[in-house]
């Protein structure tokens, strides 16, 4: 029940881009047209839920205060948190490089499909931002870790589709000129995002 | 000689005609994110300009030495190191700051400016334009920070730099903070504006 709570929470209430505006850049330029916006989200929400245990894993583990103790008790004094953020994005660029030759050998259609997102995925700041705030939030086990990394895809993958339906009917209204273009696209995420606030305060069982 | 027309150019483009945020749209996450208060958006857009020079330098003096096919990982873990020391830095001595910009610090990494300005810039100039180009776009990133921070928190909170400016009897009649100004989204509004006022300045800017 924590988790469905956790997931529900992640997708909608902390949605990583109305609530903390992660992974912002490719989210305006990639959302021209529902269909790549789509390929995107799923992306996204595939490295984070590959990526976040990873990461969570090497949190506990190596990097925390005193974590490295199950190697040998005399490295229960070692502190390694100031690596966390090096770390962190290593792990997400070889995990991109890896699940990028990973989905061309076993799934070209996957391939094709996802293209060029796979490698743009190592830069955008919802990935990483998301290995943060797991480091923050602190959970207590490997699995509630994965619940909130998928939770976050999906509403990254909500939003960013939202948005590129929007912007598709968008083409038939009569914009100031100034504002076409990003400027609009930016309103309407700040719209969109007040609409998504309306789920604040939302508790399962 | 150090500032030659095409270095000036270099330096004060990216403040508006080629402005990183509202221009070249990178770095939206963290401009967005940290601009609640004054002081926080200060704190962040000198930590960027910080590291957005020193990367290019770092890049730039490398930049022949480097194979192109793994060019994004040392790109990333000179970054990388570049923000662990800021981030050190900060939580040594402006620790209440480093709290209020929480991840967003570590999120310098991932900040899209960075990397467009070492792939565009620094990969195919000298370490002194390198320079040059770094602090000009941390600058401007910077200025659009301040302007968003300034705005929230005057309307939001009232006060500039934690100063109470909006007197007392506004209050008395009837004034009320904008509680809106405070919640994430209306940052998008604010940028939207700004976007805005600077494209109908610049009408070459506008699109289709």
């Amino acid at each position: 029940m924590e988790e469905l709570n956790l997931f529900v929470k992640s997708i909608f209430v902390d949605n990583m881009i109305f609530a903390y505006f992660l992974g912002m850049c490719s989210f305006l330029a990639v959302s021209k047209n529902v269909k790549t916006a789509l390929g995107l989200g799923v992306a996204v929400t595939f490295m984070l839920v590959v990526t976040i245990p990873l990461n969570y894993l090497l949190d506990k583990y190596v990097l925390q205060p005193g974590a490295m103790r199950w190697l040998s008790p005399a490295l229960g004094g070692v502190d390694l948190s100031f690596l966390g953020l090096i770390m962190f994005i290593a792990v997400i660029a070889s995990a991109t490089q890896l699940v990028e030759m990973a989905v061309e050998k076993f799934s070209p259609s996957l391939y094709n499909a996802l293209g060029i997102f796979l490698p743009l995925i190592a830069v955008n700041c919802a990935i990483l931002g998301c290995a943060l705030f797991m480091q923050q939030k602190d959970f207590g086990s490997v699995w509630t870790a994965t619940v909130y990394g998928a939770g976050s895809g999906i509403g990254w993958l909500l939003a960013i589709v939202g948005l590129a339906a929007i912007r598709e009917k968008l083409a038939y209204s009569n914009v100031p000129k100034p504002l076409r273009g990003i400027g609009i696209t930016f309103i309407i995420t700040g719209l969109m995002g007040i609409a998504f606030m309306s789920f604040l305060g939302i508790k399962l069982g | 000689m150090l500032l030659s027309k095409k270095n000036k150019e270099v330096l004060f483009n990216p403040f508006s005609k080629d402005n990183p945020v509202l221009v070249q749209i990178l770095g939206i996450c963290s401009t967005l994110a940290v601009t609640v208060n004054l002081e926080p958006a200060i704190v962040m857009g000198i930590s960027v300009t910080a590291v957005l020079a020193f990367s290019n330098v770092i890049i730039s003096l490398i930049r022949n030495t480097i194979p192109t096919t793994i060019r994004i990982i040392v790109q990333l873990v000179v970054v990388a190191a570049l923000v662990i020391i800021v981030q050190q830095f900060l939580v040594a001595y402006d620790y209440d700051v480093s709290k209020q910009l929480s991840v967003f610090i570590g999120l310098i990494i991932t900040n899209c400016i960075l990397m467009g300005r070492l792939e565009a810039f620094a990969m195919s100039n000298k370490p002194w334009p390198a320079f040059l180009d770094g602090i000009g776009n941390g600058l401007g990133y910077a200025i659009i920070l301040v302007i968003v921070a300034f705005f929230r928190e005057l309307l939001g909170s009232g006060t500039i730099l934690g100063y109470q400016v909006i007197p007392q009897w506004c209050y008395d009649h009837g004034y009320m903070n904008n509680g809106l100004m405070i919640l994430p989204p209306m940052a998008l509004i604010v940028v939207a504006c700004l976007i805005w006022v600077h494209r109908a300045h610049n009408k070459d800017l506008q699109e289709e």
